[in-house]
């Protein structure tokens, strides 16, 4: 029996008369990679924010590790050992890179220890040239590498990413896929994806939304032949 | 990665101790005191809200009641040693208090600045409407707007008969002064200072993380006023009357405006706002063609449009770009500190 | 009977008075989403406006209802020319601003007016209800108030300034798209505003004696009043005036005037506790 990680069910999440998440059940395994695509206002974005806390759904349910989250706050969720990226980069601007890793390991370790795990994410991202830098001087994708960094240096069982690859060079995407591969060694990841090419070099399952609700789930590339997918989702671009 | 302690500490130390014996012969210590104990005010905003981002409209709130709560205790106790702790404990609970009920709630920016000033505003109202004999706490009157004169003022710990006062309370106030100025130095080098900058660079972000923001915030919160109601009870001593004034929006007015002047995100920069600006007004105040009010304003409105960063940070900004150069490696070191502290 | 309706129209003049002093910082934080804390100030200049024309022989409510706003108005424009300007899109660094304008203009009255107590006295004389008396100046307030709130209405809802502003109001980079200048709206709308607070304070003027300080009995009740109102203009400044104002004389008349303050400052404190986005971001949402 493989551990379930995170599960949600029945979640459903209304803004005023919007029905942005529509009775969406989902089951992660451990270790699982699983990409939520979706057109643009299909939930995916919504149902990230539930996960992550940000949101508190309207009725269903969260489990982490089989304990129930509904309604726990971002910093309690994270507290257990799960990493979330937001959409944006959302980092300290003012403060270095270094200093940014150090706050992040310093959750879970010493000071001593986080400075140390800190310089060795550095080491592994290869941001040792401007690892003093503040954050606010760097360039977009370097941020998100930071970011991606913050989120690993926890040493989470569970990671939660919201797009991202959006606007980065190919480049920073490789780099970006090979940590995120190395994540799945220890961690659940979950990402939410716009970029069809990035899903394609990373994926194996896929969670299609549409309307709210989980359209398909199967791997990527029987959601890729499906028509019914490339109809809503696809079609546009085909 | 930061200078070592030691050093700083060294530095401050030796730094301040030249100062304390320099000062008085160039302005008398009775205002001396004065200037000291509104640096210390001035470093409790500034560690709230140069470090912590907390813009608190109603810092003067924490410094009134201090300065009361030391003058009620000490008419009832006769002795001053547990007052001054009083005028430490009793602001801090009240801090603490009310930052965990607007950091739980989630409040931000304005909102906060609305209800600091607001409860400032109550305090003021309420005490200033205590002139009736029926407002006593055990045998203080409040006083109402005639405030609290003749307690016991500060004394040799268990010898109410031996005061501190005069020269000798000068050396006294300077001394808490470079004390309570390491322990905000210490407190922002250990991990809560620093998650604390974060917080104020990205709150989303180190929520994210793991750390509860509404209760560090709420702690850094209460240190704050700790710090202004140990000033308000130094006041109580140095004027010898406290009286409800201490609690006026201008009073809150000022104690912002010297950290906006000194510049936020600095230990001294407060300090040096509220020493500054307090004793421009105390010249000012000696002649009587222009109002000390419109050049306070006049002042603050100037730093905000033209200066908002605030002097000490302009000025070692400068200094950087001078002397930059020179002796690159240690100069690279403490801008890089710098720059951790501000953004 | 009579002690019930003379309560009834100290509840509306309390409401009346709020509506009055705050309607000049709301239209400002609603259009502009900027904080002015010379508010108070702007009031106090308005009262000492009308007094100064009153002296000089003008007629006492062409002096309240004309000079006062258009001289306060045209301060105000100042203000927004010099300062307020550059600081668009900073909530706090206005704040900061305008609470040095603030401390600018008091010391500026004071050099002016000397810091001694002036007055006027009110124009309309009181009545008697059963044995009660009742101040007549009551009455005219709550009909500034009302006609205030009408006023602003028919302006938001019938013309195409108003049709502009509420736009600006809603999202100013559409307002700037469709070719209207944010920085015209901007300045028209903050001389409005200003024009307004100096109304208040020429209303207010006569009921208290004036001094170059009197601006910080304003401002914070205003203040609150705005903020817990939220983001709808006039609905958000009724239901919280309405608020505030029935919990300040239940107390004032049960216990005394300075409890009715302060249990209205407490309830402004639950008040945004409760709804930290102000009354109207929860209730009457997407009204004017």
């Amino acid at each position: 029996m493989v551990e379930i990680v995170l599960e949600s069910s029945g979640l459903t999440m209304r803004f005023g008369g919007v029905v942005a998440n529509d009775n969406v059940n989902l089951k992660l395994q451990a270790r699982e990679l699983r990409c939520l695509i979706g057109p643009n206002g299909a939930g995916k974005s919504t149902f990230f924010k539930c996960v992550a806390g940000l949101l508190t759904p309207s009725e269903g349910q969260i489990f982490m590790r089989g304990q129930e989250v509904t309604g726990w706050r971002p910093h309690q969720i994270a507290s257990l050992g799960v990493g979330i990226k937001t959409q944006t980069p959302n980092v300290m601007d003012g403060l270095s890179v270094r200093e940014n890793i150090w706050m992040a390991a310093r959750r879970f370790h010493s000071a001593v220890e986080a400075r140390e795990r800190g310089d060795a994410m550095i080491d592994r991202l290869a941001l040792g040239a401007i690892a003093k830098t503040d954050l606010g001087q760097l360039a977009h994708g370097e941020r998100q590498l930071v970011e991606l960094g913050l989120v690993a240096v926890g040493d989470p069982w569970l990671v939660l990413l919201d797009e991202p690859a959006a606007g980065m060079s190919a480049e920073d995407v490789a780099r970006m896929t090979e940590i995120i591969h190395e994540l799945t060694r220890t961690a659940a990841v979950v990402v939410v994806e716009h970029d069809m090419q990035f899903i394609r070099s990373i994926a194996e399952t896929v969670t299609v939304f549409h309307q709210g609700a989980v359209l398909m789930e199967d791997h990527v590339d029987r959601v890729m032949a499906d028509q019914t997918v490339r109809n809503v989702y696809l079609g546009k671009k085909a | 990665m930061q200078t070592p302690v030691s050093k700083d500490i060294l530095t401050t130390l030796v730094v301040s101790a030249i100062l304390i014996w320099l000062a008085p012969y160039v302005i008398g210590t009775y205002t001396l005191t004065v200037l000291i104990i509104y640096g210390m005010l001035g470093l409790s905003l500034g560690l709230i809200w140069g470090f912590g981002g907390i813009l608190c409209f109603g810092q003067g709130a924490f410094f009134g009641l201090g300065a009361y709560t030391y003058a009620i205790a000490a008419i009832n106790f006769g002795e001053s040693t547990l007052p001054m702790v009083l005028a430490v404990l009793v602001p801090a609970t009240f801090a603490l208090l009310l930052g965990a009920m607007m950091f739980y709630g989630r409040l931000t920016d304005v909102y906060l600045g609305v209800i600091t000033l607001v409860v400032t505003l109550i305090l003021f109202k309420f005490i200033n409407s205590t002139a009736g004999p029926q407002y006593v706490i055990g045998k203080a009157r409040l006083g109402g707007y005639n405030g609290i004169p003749g307690f016991q003022t500060l004394n040799v710990p268990g010898n109410p008969d031996a005061y501190i006062w005069g020269d000798a309370y000068y050396y006294f106030c300077a001394v808490a002064l470079v004390i309570v100025f390491l322990l905000v130095t210490f407190l922002l080098r250990s991990s809560f200072g620093r998650i604390a900058v974060g917080i104020r660079e990205n709150e989303v972000r180190i929520a994210l993380m793991g750390y509860d923001v509404a209760a560090r915030k709420t702690v850094l919160f209460g240190i704050g006023a700790a710090i202004a109601g140990l000033a308000g009870a130094l006041f109580a001593n140095w004027g010898e009357i406290v009286t409800p004034t201490l609690f006026n929006m201008p009073q809150s007015a000022e104690i912002i405006i010297w950290c906006i002047v000194g510049g936020l995100g600095t230990r001294l920069g407060p300090i040096l706002g509220a020493a500054g600006l307090a004793y421009m007004k105390f010249l000012l105040g000696q002649q009587s063609t222009i109002d000390n009010t419109l050049i306070t304003g006049l002042i603050l409105v100037l730093f905000v449009l033209f200066l908002p960063k605030g002097v000490v940070p302009a000025f070692s900004g400068l200094w950087k770009i001078s002397f930059g150069r020179r002796g690159f490696g240690k100069m690279h070191d403490t801008r890089r500190k710098r720059r951790a502290r501000h953004g | 009977m009579d002690l019930s309706f003379v309560f009834l129209v100290e509840v509306l003049y309390a409401v009346a008075t709020l509506v009055v002093i705050s309607a000049g910082l709301a239209v400002v934080f609603g259009m502009m989403k900027v904080i002015n804390l010379a508010h108070g100030e702007f009031m106090m200049m308005g009262g000492y406006a009308t007094i100064t024309a009153v002296n000089l022989g003008v007629n006492v409510f062409v002096a309240m209802l004309v000079i006062a706003p258009l001289v306060v108005g045209l301060i105000g424009l100042v203000v927004e020319r010099l300062v307020i300007r550059h600081l668009y899109g900073r909530l706090v660094d206005t704040m900061l601003a305008t609470w040095g304008l603030s401390l600018f203009f008091v010391g500026m009255a004071t050099m002016i007016f000397g810091n001694t107590t002036t007055g006027i006295s009110t124009p309309i004389p009181g009545f008697a209800v059963g044995d009660y008396q009742i101040n007549g100046y009551n009455f005219f307030i709550i009909v500034v108030a009302v006609a205030l709130l009408v006023l602003l209405f028919a302006v938001l809802r019938g013309t195409r300034a108003g049709l502009i502003a509420r736009g600006a109001m809603q999202r100013s980079d559409m307002a700037a798209a469709l070719g209207y200048s944010p920085d015209r709206i901007y300045m028209a709308t903050f001389f409005c505003g200003s024009a307004l607070s100096g109304l208040a304070g020429a209303i207010v003027a006569p009921l208290v004696g004036l001094v170059p300080t009197s601006g910080i009995n304003y401002i914070a009740k205003s203040f609150i009043t705005v903020v817990a109102g939220g983001p709808s203009l006039i609905a958000g400044l009724v239901s919280s005036a309405t608020s505030f104002g029935v919990v300040n004389q239940v107390f004032a008349f049960a216990v005394s005037p300075i409890m009715g303050d302060v249990a209205l400052l407490v309830t402004a404190v639950i008040l945004l506790r409760l709804m930290p986005q102000g009354i109207t971001s929860r209730f009457f949402k997407g009204k004017l």
